[in-house]
């Protein structure tokens, strides 16, 4: 699974994407970023605040709860500025 | 329906032309232009729009969808910039067709008001103090939550 990051996301963690394996108890979005954080410091830091963290998966705007089984591509990123 | 995300300058006054003599006979269009604002009190060098193309053409589609069977919109466009931008460069354009008035600016005010909170676009403001990233607002917020 391909994870991209954006944003001050992206400066925090130092990198734009990564490839991973996340074990199969790893069900939604939520879970992804538990275990991405259990396994990183400062993933854990920038991402302390869940609610300042928003997530695609392949290509399609989705909640926390949103299951990421299959999937080939999870962004996540921080609020939206545009316009 | 047209959505364009790209880094290249556009000409809002081309854009719009354009829109118009395809929306022959229709009765109402209305365009907006967002552009990049400096000010005495807030005086900016340069906005950085970081971007992820594929979920912004994603979004933007949709919201346009959403627009047109909502408003009964005959056309609608969205044109964002991403990539350096200067005080007074076009970001952002938006453009609907309806047969009247109402329709056509509800439309165009739908479209921002989404793209502001839903459009995956990012921004990094260039001062004289520095660089940092724009915080999204509550303000935004309330305003597509009022469409909902």
């Amino acid at each position: 699974m391909k994870i991209l990051y954006f944003a001050w996301l992206r400066e925090r963690l130092n990198r734009g994407e990564e490839e991973v394996s996340p074990p199969s108890d790893v069900a939604t979005v939520a879970d992804l970023i538990d275990w991405l954080a259990s396994r990183d410091e400062a993933f854990a830091l920038a991402t302390q605040k869940r609610s300042l963290i928003k997530a695609a998966v392949d290509e399609k705007l989705v909640a926390h709860t949103a299951p990421v089984a299959g999937a080939r591509v999870v962004a996540l990123f921080p609020p939206m500025t545009g316009g | 329906m047209v959505v364009r995300v790209s880094t290249a300058p556009f000409d809002p006054g081309a854009e719009t032309n354009a829109f118009l003599a395809a929306g022959r006979g229709a009765g109402a269009a209305v365009t907006f232009t967002g552009v990049v604002r400096s000010s005495p009190d807030d005086p900016i060098i340069a906005l950085t729009l970081e971007c992820y193309p594929e979920l912004a053409i994603n979004q933007l589609a949709s919201s346009i969808d959403q627009a047109t069977s909502r408003f009964g919109l005959l056309a609608a466009t969205v044109i964002h910039r991403y990539g350096r931008l200067t005080p007074g460069e076009p970001i952002v354009h938006v453009m609907t067709l309806a047969p009247h008035r109402e329709a056509a600016f509800k439309g165009a005010e739908f479209l921002m008001d989404y793209l502001k909170t839903d459009a995956p676009f990012w921004k990094q403001e260039t001062g004289p103090d520095g660089t940092h990233w724009v915080e999204a607002k509550a303000e935004d917020d309330a305003a597509k939550a009022r469409w909902e």
